[in-house]
């Protein structure tokens, strides 16, 4: 018996410490595993959506309108061309907007109001998207008809935050010495916020962009009961417009194998051109801050 | 400038108002009884939003159940144990999973994840877990648990970059305190830094609800849009944003519409009071630290 006791007595803290090491090793396993186990989806999303999408874009896709149902072939230049007009209202109008609040937000916003806007578009950035949709559709919508113009301010709607945040943050980088020496110089502060200031800050800024525009280029809930989509060439802002993300889900959810083979084209089309798009930027970005400074 | 600061609570208020004056006449004609009843008849113009608010709930509850453990995990991997040289490139994959649009996420599932799930691991589930009741009846694929599968696939990114800031502001000394006590690594994670992140870590699961609560589009195209309320996770449902985006063009009928309107409103209510719970959990945390500040 007491041979037993002096050894479990010597081996108990070895014990522990086994045990402590052991658990040790395995919760390391374990973080690893989550990682395997995050990373798995987005490989698994990629590569399929490569394989599908590759073998089903050819010429015909890039340049023809939709078939009717059943019939195969057409393609969804039409939708592409759409998303490109919705996605420039959303642009030309959200862009000012949110660089404009974001300067207001830098400059002139140490203040109660300035803390009530960046609280605002903070929520704002939280509203579900397809909640959106349904403002748009009641201003711009109701009595008017399905409209480019419709699904464009809804994604402009979605912009403005983002770009609001991400500009205030840039220009703040900013070093305030800057911003004395050009007083210095008897510049007004307007002119001084807009060739110094933001100035210093447009890669951020256009980062900051670039980051909405990606994430509006692809949404489709907005879009649903304001652009709506359309079989046929439209150009007009005023008429329901095709728009990729809707065409997507349009032909994902529909019966038929060919449309199914198009809404994988279509989503390589609509990754390829987000990733394109946001690179393309911040390549140009890059090269022009290390040209500067 | 100024002006575009008002612009944006501009937009905010003309948000409310139009979901306020358009939900008004139903819910003037169901009062608050809409959110507690289950029928959704738009034939007889009688609607109840409590199927959707339990689809949009349980299948949110799913996303997180599957992805907080996930997200912690990651995080807890990249900034503890990874080598400093895979720690951006790990964190940008991650994050790439935020780029992918929802349709695309939607389209996926449809071909690749509910085939999965009514092949494999459905079956698996119901033989192993049957017991419990939330793995019965038929296997379509199409149901509340592929749903929580994409939902969480899609929180994952949000949750785990959260995660991550808030655990590079647990101060280093904390971690150098409770090694010096001769704790293993993970004791050190777990008492250093784990407790230490917990507010913020809460914050972050927060943000991911109010996303989860929000999305539509995949959502939409995997959970079956059966307005139902079952305990099975393999049965299908509804939910809030996907009733909305189904029916909402299609609506007929005033209250009809004013209905559609409310539950949207309804969304609109409660996903701006997770997102601002979320906000203010992660703001204490990551601004509270009086080590931090490049002031």
């Amino acid at each position: 018996m007491p041979e037993a006791a002096i050894a479990t007595a010597q081996a108990a803290p070895l014990n522990i410490s086994l045990r402590r090491r052991v658990m040790d090793q395995v919760m390391t396993g374990v973080a690893v595993l989550t990682v395997i186990l995050v990373l798995a989806p987005l490989v698994a999303i990629f590569g399929y959506l490569v394989y599908k999408g590759v073998g089903s874009i050819n010429w015909a896709f890039l340049t023809q309108t939709p078939k009717p149902e059943g019939e195969p072939g057409g393609g969804m230049a039409n939708a592409i061309v759409g998303s490109g007009l919705i996605l420039g209202v959303a642009s030309l109008i959200g862009v000012p907007l949110g660089i404009g609040a974001g300067i207001y937000l830098a400059e002139y916003g140490r203040n109660r109001f300035g803390q009530v806007v960046r609280f605002t578009a903070d929520v704002l950035n939280g509203v579900p998207s397809i909640v959106i949709g349904i403002v748009a559709w009641s201003i711009l919508v109701r009595g008017h008809g399905f409209s480019a113009w419709a699904g464009g301010v809804a994604l402009a709607i979605m912009m403005v935050p983002t770009i609001s945040r991400t500009t205030e943050e840039m220009l703040l980088l900013v070093p305030q010495a800057l911003r004395e020496a050009a007083y210095g110089l008897g510049i007004p502060r307007w002119r001084t916020t807009l060739s110094i200031t933001l100035r210093t800050a447009t890669s951020g800024v256009i980062t900051g962009v670039m980051l909405a525009f990606a994430r509006v280029a692809g949404e489709t809930a907005p879009l649903l009961f304001t652009a709506l989509g359309n079989e046929y060439w439209s150009l007009h802002l005023n008429q329901p417009t095709a728009a990729l993300p809707l065409q997507i889900y349009r032909y994902a959810t529909s019966a038929y194998d060919d449309q199914h083979q198009q809404a994988w084209a279509g989503a390589l089309v609509l990754i390829l051109l987000i990733v394109s798009s946001v690179a393309a930027v911040r390549y140009a970005v890059r090269r022009g801050t290390f040209g500067t400074t | 400038m100024a002006l575009c600061g008002v612009a944006i609570l501009g937009i905010l208020g003309l948000i409310v108002y139009e979901l306020i004056t358009h939900s008004s006449l139903s819910w003037h004609a169901f009062g608050f009884k809409f959110f507690t009843r289950s029928d959704w008849d738009p034939v007889n113009e009688s609607f109840g939003a409590l199927p959707f608010i339990y689809g949009t709930l349980v299948s949110s509850l799913v996303a997180l159940i599957i992805a907080v453990p996930l997200s912690v995990g990651v995080a807890v991997f990249t900034t503890e144990m990874c080598p400093k040289v895979f720690r951006g490139p790990l964190s940008f994959f991650v994050e790439l999973l935020a780029a992918i649009p929802s349709v695309i996420y939607g389209l996926w599932a449809i071909f690749v994840l509910v085939p999965i799930l009514s092949k494999y691991v459905g079956p698996a589930l119901q033989k192993s877990l049957g017991w419990s009741g939330l793995f019965e009846g038929p296997i379509y694929g199409y149901s509340m648990l592929a749903a929580g599968i994409i939902l969480a696939i899609m929180v994952i990114p949000i949750v785990s970059s959260i995660t991550r800031e808030v655990l590079m502001v647990v101060p280093q000394h904390q971690r150098e305190g409770v090694l010096a006590l001769g704790a293993t690594r993970w004791e050190m994670i777990r008492v250093g830094v784990l407790r230490n992140a917990r507010a913020g870590i809460v914050g972050g699961i927060i943000l991911g609800l109010g996303r989860a609560l929000g999305e539509t589009m995949a959502v939409t195209m995997v959970i079956g849009n059966n307005p139902l309320i079952a305990k099975s996770l393999f049965a299908p449902g509804y939910t809030m944003a996907s009733v909305l985006a189904n029916e909402f063009s299609e609506a007929t009928g005033d209250t009809y519409l004013s209905a559609l309107v409310e539950i949207g409103l309804a969304l609109f209510v409660v996903t701006i009071i997770v997102n601002a719970l979320a906000q203010l959990l992660v703001w204490t945390v990551t601004r509270g630290q009086p080590a931090r500040g490049n002031a």
